[in-house]
Protein backbone atom coordinates (compact mmCIF):
# COMPACT_ATOMS: atom_id res chain seq x y z
CA UNK A 1 0.00 0.00 0.00
CA UNK A 2 2.71 2.68 0.12
CA UNK A 3 3.31 2.91 -3.92
CA UNK A 4 3.39 6.72 -4.78
CA UNK A 5 -0.03 7.08 -6.03
CA UNK A 6 -1.44 6.40 -2.25
CA UNK A 7 0.66 8.27 -0.52
CA UNK A 8 -0.18 10.98 -3.16
CA UNK A 9 -4.21 10.66 -2.73
CA UNK A 10 -3.53 9.80 1.27
CA UNK A 11 -1.89 13.49 1.47
CA UNK A 12 -4.04 15.18 -0.71
CA UNK A 13 -6.89 14.54 1.32
CA UNK A 14 -5.33 15.37 4.37
CA UNK A 15 -4.42 18.59 3.31
CA UNK A 16 -7.70 19.38 2.04
CA UNK A 17 -9.11 18.52 4.68
CA UNK A 18 -7.04 20.19 6.86
CA UNK A 19 -7.35 23.15 5.06
CA UNK A 20 -11.21 23.40 5.15
CA UNK A 21 -10.78 22.67 9.27
CA UNK A 22 -8.50 25.82 9.45
CA UNK A 23 -11.02 27.35 7.28
CA UNK A 24 -14.39 26.04 9.18
CA UNK A 25 -12.67 27.27 12.79
CA UNK A 26 -11.56 30.86 11.12
CA UNK A 27 -15.19 31.46 10.39
CA UNK A 28 -16.89 29.99 13.58
CA UNK A 29 -14.69 32.43 15.35
CA UNK A 30 -15.32 35.45 13.40
CA UNK A 31 -19.37 35.10 12.98
CA UNK A 32 -19.54 38.97 11.74
CA UNK A 33 -18.43 38.23 7.78
CA UNK A 34 -22.26 38.23 7.14
CA UNK A 35 -22.22 34.52 6.51
CA UNK A 36 -25.13 32.67 6.95
CA UNK A 37 -24.19 30.96 10.98
CA UNK A 38 -26.04 28.04 10.31
CA UNK A 39 -24.66 27.03 7.16
CA UNK A 40 -21.66 27.25 8.86
CA UNK A 41 -22.42 25.07 11.78
CA UNK A 42 -23.13 22.59 9.04
CA UNK A 43 -20.27 22.57 7.47
CA UNK A 44 -18.43 22.06 10.58
CA UNK A 45 -20.15 19.33 11.57
CA UNK A 46 -20.07 17.42 8.41
CA UNK A 47 -16.64 17.87 8.51
CA UNK A 48 -15.89 16.40 11.45
CA UNK A 49 -18.38 13.40 10.33
CA UNK A 50 -15.23 13.30 7.13
CA UNK A 51 -12.41 13.34 9.82
CA UNK A 52 -14.17 10.21 11.68
CA UNK A 53 -14.79 8.80 7.80
CA UNK A 54 -11.33 8.94 7.12
CA UNK A 55 -10.17 8.25 10.28
CA UNK A 56 -12.18 5.06 10.18
CA UNK A 57 -11.34 3.64 6.90
CA UNK A 58 -7.64 4.58 6.97
CA UNK A 59 -7.71 2.28 10.11
CA UNK A 60 -10.00 -0.18 8.24
CA UNK A 61 -7.82 -0.44 4.92
CA UNK A 62 -4.88 -0.67 7.26
CA UNK A 63 -6.13 -3.98 8.67
CA UNK A 64 -6.64 -5.52 5.35
CA UNK A 65 -9.80 -6.37 3.00
CA UNK A 66 -11.21 -8.61 5.57
CA UNK A 67 -11.61 -5.82 8.16
CA UNK A 68 -12.73 -3.66 5.45
CA UNK A 69 -15.46 -6.11 4.63
CA UNK A 70 -16.35 -6.84 8.13
CA UNK A 71 -16.66 -2.81 8.62
CA UNK A 72 -19.03 -2.62 5.13
CA UNK A 73 -20.97 -5.60 7.36
CA UNK A 74 -21.55 -3.74 10.66
CA UNK A 75 -22.79 -0.44 8.56
CA UNK A 76 -24.98 -2.39 6.30
CA UNK A 77 -26.23 -4.25 9.30
CA UNK A 78 -26.98 -1.08 11.24
CA UNK A 79 -28.42 0.52 8.37
CA UNK A 80 -30.94 -2.63 8.08
CA UNK A 81 -32.03 -1.99 11.68
CA UNK A 82 -32.92 1.34 11.04
CA UNK A 83 -34.60 0.70 7.96
CA UNK A 84 -37.08 -1.97 9.99
CA UNK A 85 -37.72 0.17 13.12
CA UNK A 86 -39.01 2.45 10.83
CA UNK A 87 -40.68 0.31 8.60
CA UNK A 88 -43.63 -0.79 10.38
CA UNK A 89 -44.22 -4.96 10.33
CA UNK A 90 -46.82 -7.34 11.67
CA UNK A 91 -46.17 -10.02 14.32
CA UNK A 92 -45.96 -12.18 11.41
CA UNK A 93 -43.13 -11.22 10.08
CA UNK A 94 -40.78 -11.43 13.43
CA UNK A 95 -39.25 -15.05 12.66
CA UNK A 96 -38.11 -13.77 8.72
CA UNK A 97 -36.73 -10.53 9.86
CA UNK A 98 -35.12 -12.96 12.89
CA UNK A 99 -33.12 -14.95 9.71
CA UNK A 100 -32.64 -12.05 8.05
CA UNK A 101 -30.65 -10.25 10.55
CA UNK A 102 -29.06 -13.04 11.93
CA UNK A 103 -28.09 -15.42 9.02
CA UNK A 104 -28.71 -13.61 5.42
CA UNK A 105 -26.80 -10.46 6.17
CA UNK A 106 -23.89 -12.35 7.59
CA UNK A 107 -23.84 -14.82 5.43
CA UNK A 108 -23.81 -12.24 2.58
CA UNK A 109 -21.28 -10.63 3.74
CA UNK A 110 -18.82 -13.55 4.50
CA UNK A 111 -19.86 -14.65 0.67
CA UNK A 112 -18.18 -11.09 -0.44
CA UNK A 113 -15.34 -12.16 1.69
CA UNK A 114 -14.79 -15.06 -0.01
CA UNK A 115 -14.97 -13.36 -3.24
CA UNK A 116 -17.91 -15.88 -4.78
CA UNK A 117 -19.72 -12.89 -6.38
CA UNK A 118 -21.03 -16.18 -8.94
CA UNK A 119 -23.57 -16.42 -5.28
CA UNK A 120 -23.46 -13.42 -3.52
CA UNK A 121 -25.20 -11.92 -6.59
CA UNK A 122 -28.21 -14.00 -6.19
CA UNK A 123 -27.98 -14.78 -2.73
CA UNK A 124 -30.09 -11.73 -1.81
CA UNK A 125 -32.24 -10.75 -4.59
CA UNK A 126 -33.21 -14.68 -5.08
CA UNK A 127 -33.10 -17.17 -2.32
CA UNK A 128 -33.65 -14.16 0.69
CA UNK A 129 -36.93 -12.92 -0.99
CA UNK A 130 -37.73 -16.66 -1.75
CA UNK A 131 -37.19 -17.65 2.17
CA UNK A 132 -38.71 -14.14 3.48
CA UNK A 133 -41.96 -14.99 1.09
CA UNK A 134 -42.08 -18.51 2.24
CA UNK A 135 -41.39 -17.66 6.06
CA UNK A 136 -44.07 -14.89 6.32
CA UNK A 137 -46.95 -17.36 4.51
CA UNK A 138 -45.85 -20.18 6.92
CA UNK A 139 -46.31 -17.77 9.89
CA UNK A 140 -49.77 -17.39 8.58
CA UNK A 141 -50.91 -13.99 8.65
CA UNK A 142 -51.89 -13.21 5.16
CA UNK A 143 -53.00 -9.51 6.02
CA UNK A 144 -51.39 -6.68 2.95
CA UNK A 145 -48.67 -9.94 2.74
CA UNK A 146 -47.09 -8.40 -0.55
CA UNK A 147 -46.89 -5.10 1.20
CA UNK A 148 -44.97 -6.99 4.21
CA UNK A 149 -42.76 -8.70 2.25
CA UNK A 150 -41.69 -6.07 0.06
CA UNK A 151 -40.55 -3.47 2.96
CA UNK A 152 -38.25 -6.32 4.12
CA UNK A 153 -37.35 -7.62 0.47
CA UNK A 154 -36.29 -3.43 -0.22
CA UNK A 155 -34.27 -2.78 3.21
CA UNK A 156 -32.08 -6.03 2.55
CA UNK A 157 -31.47 -5.08 -0.95
CA UNK A 158 -30.61 -1.15 -0.19
CA UNK A 159 -28.84 -1.74 3.10
CA UNK A 160 -27.12 -4.72 2.61
CA UNK A 161 -26.85 -6.08 -0.96
CA UNK A 162 -26.33 -2.63 -2.34
CA UNK A 163 -23.72 -1.43 0.12
CA UNK A 164 -21.35 -4.97 -0.60
CA UNK A 165 -20.47 -3.65 -3.79
CA UNK A 166 -18.22 -1.28 -2.50
CA UNK A 167 -16.50 -3.69 -0.34
CA UNK A 168 -16.43 -6.15 -3.37
CA UNK A 169 -14.22 -3.55 -5.00
CA UNK A 170 -11.18 -4.91 -2.99
CA UNK A 171 -12.00 -8.39 -4.55
CA UNK A 172 -11.46 -7.13 -8.08
CA UNK A 173 -8.22 -8.29 -10.08
CA UNK A 174 -7.51 -4.87 -11.63
CA UNK A 175 -5.06 -5.16 -14.72
CA UNK A 176 -1.60 -3.66 -14.29
CA UNK A 177 -2.07 -3.22 -10.84
CA UNK A 178 0.38 -1.88 -8.75
CA UNK A 179 0.12 -4.30 -5.53
CA UNK A 180 -3.29 -4.07 -2.76
CA UNK A 181 -3.46 -0.71 -2.92
CA UNK A 182 -4.94 0.01 -6.04
CA UNK A 183 -7.69 -1.87 -5.07
CA UNK A 184 -8.23 0.37 -2.00
CA UNK A 185 -7.65 3.50 -3.45
CA UNK A 186 -10.80 2.39 -6.14
CA UNK A 187 -13.11 2.11 -3.18
CA UNK A 188 -11.83 5.59 -1.87
CA UNK A 189 -12.31 7.30 -5.23
CA UNK A 190 -15.61 5.60 -5.20
CA UNK A 191 -16.51 6.92 -1.20
CA UNK A 192 -14.95 10.51 -2.00
CA UNK A 193 -16.95 10.89 -5.20
CA UNK A 194 -19.93 9.96 -3.59
CA UNK A 195 -19.15 12.20 -0.57
CA UNK A 196 -18.42 15.18 -3.03
CA UNK A 197 -21.60 14.75 -5.21
CA UNK A 198 -23.78 15.03 -1.77
CA UNK A 199 -21.68 18.36 -0.75
CA UNK A 200 -22.19 19.65 -4.77
CA UNK A 201 -25.62 19.07 -4.79
CA UNK A 202 -26.46 20.85 -1.40
CA UNK A 203 -23.93 23.76 -2.69
CA UNK A 204 -25.97 24.02 -6.07
CA UNK A 205 -28.88 23.64 -4.77
CA UNK A 206 -28.00 26.19 -2.68
CA UNK A 207 -26.76 29.00 -4.81
CA UNK A 208 -28.88 28.29 -8.62
CA UNK A 209 -31.63 26.06 -7.44
CA UNK A 210 -34.77 26.91 -8.36
CA UNK A 211 -36.66 24.06 -10.11
CA UNK A 212 -37.63 21.25 -7.66
CA UNK A 213 -36.99 18.04 -8.53
CA UNK A 214 -40.44 16.67 -6.52
CA UNK A 215 -41.06 19.23 -3.82
CA UNK A 216 -43.31 16.56 -2.11
CA UNK A 217 -40.38 14.36 -1.04
CA UNK A 218 -37.36 16.81 -0.79
CA UNK A 219 -37.78 20.63 -0.08
CA UNK A 220 -34.02 21.01 -1.11
CA UNK A 221 -33.37 18.90 -4.31
CA UNK A 222 -33.46 20.57 -7.61
CA UNK A 223 -32.63 20.12 -11.01
CA UNK A 224 -30.04 22.49 -10.62
CA UNK A 225 -28.48 20.42 -7.79
CA UNK A 226 -28.38 17.42 -9.51
CA UNK A 227 -26.40 18.89 -13.14
CA UNK A 228 -24.35 21.01 -10.69
CA UNK A 229 -23.23 18.22 -9.28
CA UNK A 230 -22.92 15.13 -11.59
CA UNK A 231 -20.61 17.84 -13.65
CA UNK A 232 -18.93 19.05 -10.76
CA UNK A 233 -17.95 15.45 -9.35
CA UNK A 234 -17.43 14.26 -12.90
CA UNK A 235 -14.50 17.04 -13.24
CA UNK A 236 -13.12 16.31 -9.70
CA UNK A 237 -12.76 12.18 -11.05
CA UNK A 238 -11.21 13.84 -14.23
CA UNK A 239 -8.59 15.49 -11.93
CA UNK A 240 -8.24 12.42 -9.72
CA UNK A 241 -8.38 10.16 -12.59
CA UNK A 242 -5.00 9.07 -11.77
CA UNK A 243 -5.74 7.38 -8.64
CA UNK A 244 -8.56 5.21 -9.91
CA UNK A 245 -6.41 2.38 -11.40
CA UNK A 246 -8.27 0.49 -14.11
CA UNK A 247 -9.84 4.19 -15.42
CA UNK A 248 -8.63 5.89 -18.76
CA UNK A 249 -9.53 10.01 -18.29
CA UNK A 250 -13.00 9.74 -20.19
CA UNK A 251 -13.88 6.52 -17.98
CA UNK A 252 -12.47 8.03 -14.75
CA UNK A 253 -15.20 10.99 -15.71
CA UNK A 254 -17.91 8.66 -17.15
CA UNK A 255 -18.18 6.69 -13.36
CA UNK A 256 -17.50 10.67 -11.35
CA UNK A 257 -21.02 11.84 -13.35
CA UNK A 258 -23.19 8.33 -13.63
CA UNK A 259 -21.74 8.12 -9.46
CA UNK A 260 -23.46 12.13 -8.75
CA UNK A 261 -26.38 10.90 -10.17
CA UNK A 262 -26.78 7.64 -8.33
CA UNK A 263 -26.36 9.21 -5.40
CA UNK A 264 -28.76 11.91 -6.32
CA UNK A 265 -31.77 8.85 -6.87
CA UNK A 266 -30.72 7.33 -3.66
CA UNK A 267 -31.10 10.53 -1.25
CA UNK A 268 -34.13 11.20 -3.54
CA UNK A 269 -35.39 7.70 -2.49
CA UNK A 270 -34.29 7.90 1.27
CA UNK A 271 -36.56 11.07 1.95
CA UNK A 272 -39.43 9.34 -0.10
CA UNK A 273 -39.40 6.67 2.75
CA UNK A 274 -38.63 9.35 5.72
CA UNK A 275 -41.52 11.39 4.75
CA UNK A 276 -44.09 8.45 4.33
CA UNK A 277 -42.93 7.78 7.96
CA UNK A 278 -42.95 11.23 8.90
CA UNK A 279 -39.28 11.52 10.35
CA UNK A 280 -36.88 13.50 9.29
CA UNK A 281 -33.68 11.22 10.32
CA UNK A 282 -33.32 7.81 10.55
CA UNK A 283 -31.35 7.50 14.10
CA UNK A 284 -30.15 8.82 16.85
CA UNK A 285 -26.41 7.13 16.57
CA UNK A 286 -25.15 10.40 17.34
CA UNK A 287 -27.11 13.26 18.29
CA UNK A 288 -27.97 16.10 15.66
CA UNK A 289 -26.37 13.81 12.94
CA UNK A 290 -28.99 11.92 11.80
CA UNK A 291 -28.77 7.97 11.59
CA UNK A 292 -26.33 5.70 9.82
CA UNK A 293 -28.79 5.29 6.68
CA UNK A 294 -28.99 9.30 6.36
CA UNK A 295 -25.59 9.25 5.27
CA UNK A 296 -24.99 6.05 3.43
CA UNK A 297 -28.19 6.44 1.08
CA UNK A 298 -26.09 7.74 -1.65
CA UNK A 299 -23.30 5.45 -1.39
CA UNK A 300 -26.42 2.35 -1.53
CA UNK A 301 -27.21 3.34 -5.09
CA UNK A 302 -23.86 4.41 -6.47
CA UNK A 303 -21.76 1.19 -5.33
CA UNK A 304 -23.46 -1.55 -7.61
CA UNK A 305 -23.19 0.88 -10.46
CA UNK A 306 -19.67 1.76 -9.76
CA UNK A 307 -18.76 -1.64 -9.73
CA UNK A 308 -20.33 -2.63 -13.10
CA UNK A 309 -19.15 -0.14 -14.69
CA UNK A 310 -15.50 -1.29 -13.50
CA UNK A 311 -16.35 -4.57 -14.58
CA UNK A 312 -17.80 -3.11 -18.01
CA UNK A 313 -14.89 -0.33 -18.82
CA UNK A 314 -12.02 -2.89 -17.87
CA UNK A 315 -13.25 -6.23 -19.44
CA UNK A 316 -12.13 -7.58 -15.84
CA UNK A 317 -14.58 -10.81 -15.01
CA UNK A 318 -15.32 -11.10 -11.30
CA UNK B 1 3.21 7.98 68.43
CA UNK B 2 1.06 7.74 65.65
CA UNK B 3 -0.06 4.40 67.28
CA UNK B 4 -0.98 5.19 70.62
CA UNK B 5 -3.22 7.66 69.37
CA UNK B 6 -4.94 5.08 67.25
CA UNK B 7 -5.34 2.39 70.40
CA UNK B 8 -7.18 5.69 72.26
CA UNK B 9 -9.52 5.90 69.79
CA UNK B 10 -13.23 3.53 70.05
CA UNK B 11 -13.77 1.76 66.54
CA UNK B 12 -17.21 3.75 66.98
CA UNK B 13 -15.20 7.10 66.67
CA UNK B 14 -13.21 5.45 63.73
CA UNK B 15 -16.32 4.77 61.71
CA UNK B 16 -18.48 6.95 59.84
CA UNK B 17 -21.62 7.49 62.13
CA UNK B 18 -24.42 7.68 59.27
CA UNK B 19 -25.93 4.32 58.83
CA UNK B 20 -25.26 2.48 56.26
CA UNK B 21 -27.34 3.77 53.02
CA UNK B 22 -27.95 0.27 51.89
CA UNK B 23 -29.05 -1.48 54.17
CA UNK B 24 -30.88 -4.17 52.23
CA UNK B 25 -28.64 -4.61 49.13
CA UNK B 26 -26.58 -7.86 49.29
CA UNK B 27 -22.98 -8.10 48.04
CA UNK B 28 -22.83 -9.28 44.98
CA UNK B 29 -20.06 -11.72 44.37
CA UNK B 30 -17.59 -10.42 41.29
CA UNK B 31 -18.93 -13.55 39.15
CA UNK B 32 -22.57 -12.16 39.54
CA UNK B 33 -21.73 -8.61 38.65
CA UNK B 34 -19.62 -9.55 36.03
CA UNK B 35 -22.62 -11.32 34.26
CA UNK B 36 -24.75 -8.22 34.93
CA UNK B 37 -22.22 -6.39 33.33
CA UNK B 38 -22.52 -8.56 30.30
CA UNK B 39 -26.13 -8.73 30.31
CA UNK B 40 -26.72 -4.81 30.61
CA UNK B 41 -24.23 -4.23 27.71
CA UNK B 42 -25.69 -6.93 26.00
CA UNK B 43 -29.12 -5.47 26.20
CA UNK B 44 -28.40 -2.40 25.05
CA UNK B 45 -26.29 -3.69 21.80
CA UNK B 46 -29.16 -5.82 21.08
CA UNK B 47 -32.32 -3.60 21.64
CA UNK B 48 -30.50 -0.81 20.19
CA UNK B 49 -31.66 0.97 23.10
CA UNK B 50 -31.08 4.95 22.84
CA UNK B 51 -31.81 6.18 26.04
CA UNK B 52 -33.16 9.74 27.21
CA UNK B 53 -34.15 11.62 29.92
CA UNK B 54 -36.39 14.81 29.05
CA UNK B 55 -36.98 17.02 32.05
CA UNK B 56 -34.88 14.60 34.38
CA UNK B 57 -31.77 13.28 36.04
CA UNK B 58 -30.12 10.05 36.51
CA UNK B 59 -30.17 10.40 40.40
CA UNK B 60 -29.17 7.17 43.20
CA UNK B 61 -32.07 8.65 45.37
CA UNK B 62 -34.90 6.38 46.12
CA UNK B 63 -37.39 5.88 43.16
CA UNK B 64 -39.53 3.84 41.93
CA UNK B 65 -39.73 3.97 37.80
CA UNK B 66 -42.68 2.81 36.50
CA UNK B 67 -43.24 1.87 32.76
CA UNK B 68 -45.28 0.63 29.79
CA UNK B 69 -45.12 -3.11 29.82
CA UNK B 70 -44.22 -4.29 26.33
CA UNK B 71 -42.02 -6.87 26.07
CA UNK B 72 -39.81 -9.67 28.79
CA UNK B 73 -37.24 -7.72 27.40
CA UNK B 74 -38.79 -4.71 29.10
CA UNK B 75 -36.99 -5.33 32.72
CA UNK B 76 -33.69 -5.64 31.46
CA UNK B 77 -33.21 -3.16 29.19
CA UNK B 78 -34.63 -0.20 31.61
CA UNK B 79 -31.85 -1.68 34.26
CA UNK B 80 -29.14 -1.63 31.77
CA UNK B 81 -30.35 1.47 30.69
CA UNK B 82 -29.36 3.73 34.47
CA UNK B 83 -25.88 4.39 34.62
CA UNK B 84 -24.30 1.60 37.06
CA UNK B 85 -23.56 3.80 39.91
CA UNK B 86 -27.55 3.57 40.00
CA UNK B 87 -28.15 0.52 38.24
CA UNK B 88 -26.49 -1.27 41.30
CA UNK B 89 -29.13 -0.18 44.06
CA UNK B 90 -31.76 -0.35 41.53
CA UNK B 91 -33.93 -3.57 41.78
CA UNK B 92 -36.71 -4.64 39.04
CA UNK B 93 -40.06 -6.01 40.16
CA UNK B 94 -40.58 -8.69 38.36
CA UNK B 95 -43.52 -11.77 38.13
CA UNK B 96 -42.65 -14.79 40.27
CA UNK B 97 -44.56 -17.53 37.85
CA UNK B 98 -42.12 -16.67 35.48
CA UNK B 99 -38.81 -15.60 36.65
CA UNK B 100 -38.50 -18.73 39.74
CA UNK B 101 -39.14 -21.23 36.21
CA UNK B 102 -35.94 -22.70 35.58
CA UNK B 103 -32.41 -22.57 36.92
CA UNK B 104 -30.84 -19.77 35.01
CA UNK B 105 -33.91 -17.56 35.32
CA UNK B 106 -34.45 -18.21 39.03
CA UNK B 107 -30.39 -17.70 39.42
CA UNK B 108 -30.24 -14.55 37.06
CA UNK B 109 -33.69 -12.81 39.38
CA UNK B 110 -31.83 -13.59 42.46
CA UNK B 111 -28.34 -13.29 41.93
CA UNK B 112 -27.94 -11.02 39.03
CA UNK B 113 -30.46 -8.40 39.14
CA UNK B 114 -31.21 -9.26 42.55
CA UNK B 115 -34.98 -8.74 41.67
CA UNK B 116 -38.35 -8.64 43.58
CA UNK B 117 -40.71 -11.64 42.91
CA UNK B 118 -44.22 -10.86 43.19
CA UNK B 119 -46.80 -13.55 43.22
CA UNK B 120 -49.45 -12.72 40.79
CA UNK B 121 -51.56 -15.54 41.50
CA UNK B 122 -51.27 -16.09 44.94
CA UNK B 123 -52.19 -12.37 46.48
CA UNK B 124 -52.35 -12.42 50.11
CA UNK B 125 -54.08 -9.77 52.68
CA UNK B 126 -52.06 -9.78 55.12
CA UNK B 127 -48.90 -9.46 52.50
CA UNK B 128 -49.64 -7.39 49.59
CA UNK B 129 -46.95 -6.79 46.81
CA UNK B 130 -46.88 -3.08 47.63
CA UNK B 131 -45.42 -4.65 51.11
CA UNK B 132 -43.37 -6.84 50.16
CA UNK B 133 -41.75 -4.20 47.77
CA UNK B 134 -41.44 -1.91 50.03
CA UNK B 135 -40.03 -3.98 52.80
CA UNK B 136 -37.53 -5.45 50.15
CA UNK B 137 -37.04 -1.68 49.07
CA UNK B 138 -35.80 -0.29 52.43
CA UNK B 139 -35.32 3.44 52.57
CA UNK B 140 -32.31 3.42 49.42
CA UNK B 141 -33.30 0.76 46.96
CA UNK B 142 -34.83 2.13 43.75
CA UNK B 143 -37.49 0.00 42.41
CA UNK B 144 -38.75 -0.79 38.42
CA UNK B 145 -42.28 -1.89 38.20
CA UNK B 146 -44.77 -2.17 35.45
CA UNK B 147 -48.40 -0.81 36.74
CA UNK B 148 -50.21 -2.41 33.63
CA UNK B 149 -49.33 -6.10 35.41
CA UNK B 150 -48.95 -8.12 32.78
CA UNK B 151 -47.46 -7.24 28.96
CA UNK B 152 -49.78 -5.48 26.55
CA UNK B 153 -51.20 -7.24 23.61
CA UNK B 154 -51.71 -4.45 21.20
CA UNK B 155 -49.16 -2.56 21.79
CA UNK B 156 -51.21 0.30 23.44
CA UNK B 157 -50.55 1.21 27.51
CA UNK B 158 -53.21 -0.05 29.11
CA UNK B 159 -54.95 0.72 32.63
CA UNK B 160 -52.54 0.67 35.25
CA UNK B 161 -53.24 -0.85 38.58
CA UNK B 162 -53.60 0.29 42.32
CA UNK B 163 -50.38 -0.81 43.38
CA UNK B 164 -48.23 2.14 42.57
CA UNK B 165 -51.18 4.28 43.90
CA UNK B 166 -50.66 2.40 47.27
CA UNK B 167 -46.50 2.30 46.98
CA UNK B 168 -47.06 6.30 46.65
CA UNK B 169 -49.55 6.21 49.56
CA UNK B 170 -47.63 4.23 52.06
CA UNK B 171 -44.15 6.65 51.15
CA UNK B 172 -44.96 9.63 49.80
CA UNK B 173 -41.46 10.86 49.93
CA UNK B 174 -40.20 8.87 46.89
CA UNK B 175 -40.00 9.95 43.50
CA UNK B 176 -42.16 8.41 40.98
CA UNK B 177 -39.98 8.18 37.56
CA UNK B 178 -42.23 7.29 34.18
CA UNK B 179 -40.43 5.60 32.08
CA UNK B 180 -41.35 4.72 28.29
CA UNK B 181 -40.69 2.23 26.55
CA UNK B 182 -40.89 1.98 22.84
CA UNK B 183 -40.28 -0.54 20.10
CA UNK B 184 -39.09 -3.17 22.27
CA UNK B 185 -42.35 -5.46 21.93
CA UNK B 186 -40.91 -5.41 18.11
CA UNK B 187 -37.26 -6.61 19.35
CA UNK B 188 -39.25 -9.57 21.26
CA UNK B 189 -43.03 -9.51 20.85
CA UNK B 190 -45.22 -11.96 23.46
CA UNK B 191 -44.47 -15.70 22.55
CA UNK B 192 -41.43 -15.46 20.69
CA UNK B 193 -38.34 -16.38 22.27
CA UNK B 194 -35.75 -15.36 19.73
CA UNK B 195 -35.07 -11.35 19.57
CA UNK B 196 -34.64 -9.18 16.37
CA UNK B 197 -32.35 -6.49 16.95
CA UNK B 198 -34.32 -3.23 15.46
CA UNK B 199 -33.57 -0.16 17.71
CA UNK B 200 -35.94 0.76 20.68
CA UNK B 201 -35.72 4.17 22.83
CA UNK B 202 -35.97 4.77 26.53
CA UNK B 203 -37.67 7.93 28.03
CA UNK B 204 -37.39 8.79 31.13
CA UNK B 205 -39.64 11.73 32.30
CA UNK B 206 -39.79 14.08 35.35
CA UNK B 207 -40.76 12.77 38.56
CA UNK B 208 -44.03 12.89 40.40
CA UNK B 209 -45.72 12.32 43.47
CA UNK B 210 -48.74 12.01 44.92
CA UNK B 211 -50.69 15.30 45.42
CA UNK B 212 -52.41 15.52 49.52
CA UNK B 213 -55.96 14.29 48.76
CA UNK B 214 -55.87 12.81 45.22
CA UNK B 215 -58.52 10.23 44.28
CA UNK B 216 -57.05 6.81 43.30
CA UNK B 217 -57.97 6.83 39.85
CA UNK B 218 -57.32 10.61 38.83
CA UNK B 219 -53.83 9.64 40.19
CA UNK B 220 -53.02 6.71 38.16
CA UNK B 221 -54.40 8.17 34.86
CA UNK B 222 -52.45 11.66 35.73
CA UNK B 223 -49.07 8.62 36.16
CA UNK B 224 -50.61 6.68 33.17
CA UNK B 225 -50.45 10.37 30.70
CA UNK B 226 -46.42 10.84 32.21
CA UNK B 227 -46.17 7.68 30.50
CA UNK B 228 -47.76 8.28 27.72
CA UNK B 229 -46.54 12.05 27.31
CA UNK B 230 -42.99 10.78 26.43
CA UNK B 231 -43.93 9.04 23.33
CA UNK B 232 -44.17 12.43 22.23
Amino acid sequence: MTDNRTIALVAGVLTLLTAATAVGQFLRRHPDRGLDLAAIRTFNSRLRGWWILCTVLAAAFWLGTTATVVLFGLVSFWALREFITLTPTRKGDHRALFWVFIAFTPAHYVLVGLNRYDIFSVFLPVYATLFVLARVAFAGDYKRFLERTAKIQAGLVVCVYCVSFAPALLQLKLPGAEGPGSNFRLLFFLILLVQFADCMQYVWSRMLGHRLVAPTVSSNRTWEGLLGSCTSTALLAAALWWAAPPFQLWQATLAGFVVAAMGFAGGMTMSAIKRDRGVKDYGTLVVGHGGVLDRIDSMCFAAPVFYHITLLVTGIKP
Amino acid sequence: MTRATIRMLSPADIRDPTPDPRPTLRPRSPFCQAVGLGLAALARVLAGASVRWIASQPDTCQRVYFANHTSHLDALVIWASLPRAIRDVTRPVAAKDYWSRGVVRRWLAQEVFDAILIDRTDIKVHQSPVDIMLREAGTACSLIVFPEGSRSVTGEVGEFKSGLYYLAKKRPEIELVPVHIDNLNRVLPRGEFLPVPLLSCISFGPPLWLERGEAKLDFLARARRAVLALKE
